[in-house]
């Protein structure tokens, strides 16, 4: 816009009243926009400070290291300095073995144990068991007194986990996230096998959802069609069989599928009383079901949009395409679906989105393969506490949204421009 | 205009302060606030105990539902101004919320000593709530005669039909080692071994294919009435209570058994930590405390109580030695210490 008036202002004589009138207006239309920015400054602050600084607070714990350089500083500091070859000197160990009695008696001790557990599981036990048998005697040299302790001290991939604690920032959590981690040399390296299972579900859970998508989009669009065309007091009838379960929880509708699916649930049932099959479809606890259930969950995100959009269609295009000899498949491909193509790709991108956060749905009527992200960063926030893994999980579920996010605006905004 | 934007303003601050303002007002007056696991569990605790206190005492009592999960309580509490005050936890969750801070300690005086309590019961933070099961069972109307014990559990050959289980590695690969022949005193030294671990997983490669794994207990009722599964891991209490509601005919098979104990836990700074105390005082007196079996299927704490309960009541519950003889207390360290790694596992083993 500005770059519009400067070529204006530039490329053209204005008469003089022209421009004090543009003058005017533009004085105007600032007056408007401060007018419209303090209007919203009220929920912006109310966003800002209970939305968006909470979320990047939590977020930040998937970068941030503060267990280990809180409650132990002293030793965080000497491992930091330490260049992690062989084991680090006495010094160390005897700042630990301070440390360690003063964050148990500050009652940390347990949260800083529990993150070394994150990287060496069992070190929790090792770490609590060690603060409680100290002292070390009397005149021990406090390294030697605290492998004769527990051997685990006097392994190197113990305080290697340590060290890379003690920084301010980590990549610990985010590499975790991808199936990654450094070993004690530093370098990174693949989890072993057994444990590599993020990059599949992150390929699943987005796997998933654009499946979901694609399904609400091939049964969404006829019905918001039909919608769209049934003349208005039969479509506001069936309008509501689309809002009905729009505003029923997600919980009852899942629960309602368990019940439709089953064994000998009434779909079952039905197709075996009409003799199409002998045994059960296997159609819940598994992908099929996860597919139907959230396809039925999100439907309305699709067609809600796309019939708003379909409504404003005007009949006359399509009228005029006929009556220029197109086919009604060609008016309908070519004068009719472009229209509602923002409509349709608005809906899927809604419904995509949604189901990617998914949660419920595949946690009742899915099998264990079918667990999506957010059953993982559940797990770390609720059950295991570590909130550094759900947050690192978090941020990068965001940023490839984002980044799909950007590839859909690219190629949308390239074919508007192509369609133009 | 610009006035009128000041007023909006305004009035959205003072939306947002009153807002605010009653919030904590309503935090200061509410009533004393119990939570438990819902469903015919919290019914039992309802009419076992309750329903007694506030007839007795004249305290209002609000109830609330949770499914667990620390991650819950420690957003309460780090939130400031907890809208719970007892809340029913279990061990892992004792644990890590005792070792955070983030329950009040237990006034042992208050309840008769520690010596009062069968031992796994007593804790600085918590008092056990009930001693309860992770068992199998199946439908007796479907199959006459089930598996008696995980070994059998296996064998698809011998009880054809689908196998339910619980969607975590915990208790999934001790009842795995157990069906390989690892008595259950061995089951956690076992799986504190990487063999264990491996054995476990080989085990389980076993009864993948048969396998329906649920998410919630409250499935399994239906799972096993449908047909879904013939024979599931559940606690006994579901299939029981089903039993004598519902009329059905499940059984249950207590070789192997996994038991644990809950607790009631006080949150730290509870407003109301004085009536909280009276609460629990008044569940775990004996005479109260001996009421809950009759109500739902499970294990008391107090040593009198348990020596009061009608043998009749004590048949299905863990109180009974005879349900105990071959079974292994739940390891709550253990998971703490390894539920991480192992869920990982457990995921990526699934999804292949």
């Amino acid at each position: 816009m500005p770059a519009l008036e400067a070529s204006l202002s530039t490329g053209l004589h204005q008469p003089s009243d022209a421009g004090s009138l543009r003058r005017a207006l533009r004085r105007g239309e600032r007056g408007r926009k401060r007018m419209a920015l303090a209007l919203i400054v009220p929920l912006a602050l109310f966003l800002l400070v209970s939305f968006l600084v909470p979320i990047a607070l939590l977020l930040a714990r998937g970068f941030t290291e503060r267990e280990v350089p809180q409650i132990w500083p002293a030793t965080a500091a000497a491992l930091r300095a330490w260049d992690g070859t062989g084991l680090p000197d006495k010094a160390v160990a005897s700042l630990f073995v301070e440390d360690l009695v003063a964050s148990r008696r500050s009652g940390q001790l347990s949260t800083a144990a529990s993150r070394l557990n994150y990287a060496v599981p069992g070190a929790r036990t090792l770490v609590i068991r060690t603060a409680v048998a100290l002292p070390l005697p009397p005149g021990s040299e406090p390294l030697a007194g605290l492998i004769q302790l527990d051997p685990r001290w006097g392994e190197r991939e113990t305080w290697a986990a340590m060290r890379q604690a003690a920084h301010g920032y980590t990549g610990f959590y985010l590499l975790a996230a991808l199936d990654l981690r450094t070993d004690a040399d530093g370098q990174v390296q693949p989890v072993p096998q057994e444990q590599a299972v993020f990059i599949d579900v992150f390929a699943r859970t987005f796997w998933i959802s654009a499946v979901v998508a694609a399904l609400c989009a091939l049964f969404g669009y006829p019905l918001a069609y039909m919608l769209a065309n049934l003349p208005e007091r039969v479509a506001h009838v069936l309008l509501v069989f689309v809002l009905v379960p729009f505003w029923t929880s997600v919980l009852v509708r899942t629960a309602a599928w368990m019940v439709l699916l089953q064994d000998r649930g009434l779909i079952n049932d039905l197709l075996r009383d009409l003799g199409l099959i002998a045994e059960p479809l296997q159609l819940i606890y598994n992908r099929t079901g996860v597919y139907i259930a959230m396809t039925h969950v999100l439907l309305p995100y699709f067609v809600l949009p796309l019939y708003a959009v379909m409504k404003c269609v005007p009949a006359a295009t399509q009228r005029a395409a006929l009556s220029l000899g197109a086919t009604p498949l060609q008016t309908f491909w070519r004068v009719y679906f472009p229209q509602t193509a923002p409509g349709a790709a608005a809906g899927a991108l809604i419904v995509f989105i949604l189901a990617l956060g998914y949660y419920i749905t595949p946690a009742l009527v899915g099998g264990p393969e079918d667990q999506m992200i957010s059953y993982f960063i559940a797990f770390y926030t609720n059950q295991s506490l570590n909130w550094g893994m759900a947050a690192a999980l978090s941020l990068v579920l965001l940023a490839a949204t984002l980044l799909l996010l950007l590839v859909h605006g690219r190629l949308s905004g390239r074919r508007e421009l192509t369609m133009r | 205009m610009k006035k009128t934007a000041m007023i909006s303003v305004c009035a959205m601050a003072c939306f947002v302060a009153t807002g605010l303002g009653g919030c904590t007002d309503s935090v200061r007056q509410r009533d004393l606030t119990i939570v438990g696991w819902g469903g015919s569990s919290q019914r039992a605790h309802r009419d076992a105990y309750w329903t007694s206190f506030v007839v007795d005492t004249g305290i209002t009592l609000q109830e609330d539902v949770w499914h667990g999960g620390i991650g819950v309580l420690r957003t309460k509490i780090q939130a400031g101004a907890a809208d719970w005050d007892i809340v029913q936890v279990e061990t892992e969750e004792l644990i890590l919320g005792c070792e955070e801070g983030l329950f009040e300690p237990i006034n042992w005086q208050m309840l008769g000593g520690r010596e009062a309590f069968i031992e796994p019961s007593v804790h600085d933070c918590g008092v056990g709530a009930m001693v309860w099961s992770q068992l199998f069972g199946y439908d007796a109307d479907r199959m006459p005669e089930g598996p008696r014990n995980w070994a059998q559990f296996w064998d698809v050959q011998r009880f054809p039909g689908r196998r339910g289980l619980r969607r975590t590695p915990k208790y999934t690969l001790e009842f795995a080692l157990m069906a390989d022949g690892v008595e259950p005193a061995d089951v956690y030294s076992v799986l504190r071994t990487p063999q264990g671990v491996d054995r476990a997983f080989r085990k389980l490669d076993e009864l993948k294919p048969y396998t329906v794994w649920w998410s919630s207990i409250s499935q399994v009722p239906d799972l096993l009435a449908s047909g879904q599964v013939a024979v599931s891991m559940t606690s006994p209490g579901r299939l029981l209570v089903a039993n004598r509601e519902e009329g059905r005919n499940f059984r249950v098979v207590w070789d192997g058994n996994i038991y644990a104990v809950d607790y009631w836990v006080i949150l730290k700074g509870s407003p109301r930590k004085a009536q909280a105390m009276q609460l629990i005082a008044h569940m775990k007196q004996p005479q109260n405390e001996v009421r809950l079996p009759q109500f739902i299927p499970t294990g008391l704490s107090n040593r009198e109580a348990i020596a009061m309960l009608d043998p009749a009541l004590k048949r299905d519950t863990p109180s009974n030695p005879e349900n105990l003889r071959h079974a292994v207390e739940l390891d709550a360290q253990f998971w703490v210490e390894n539920s991480d790694a192992l869920t990982r596992r457990f995921n990526a083993w699934a999804a292949r």
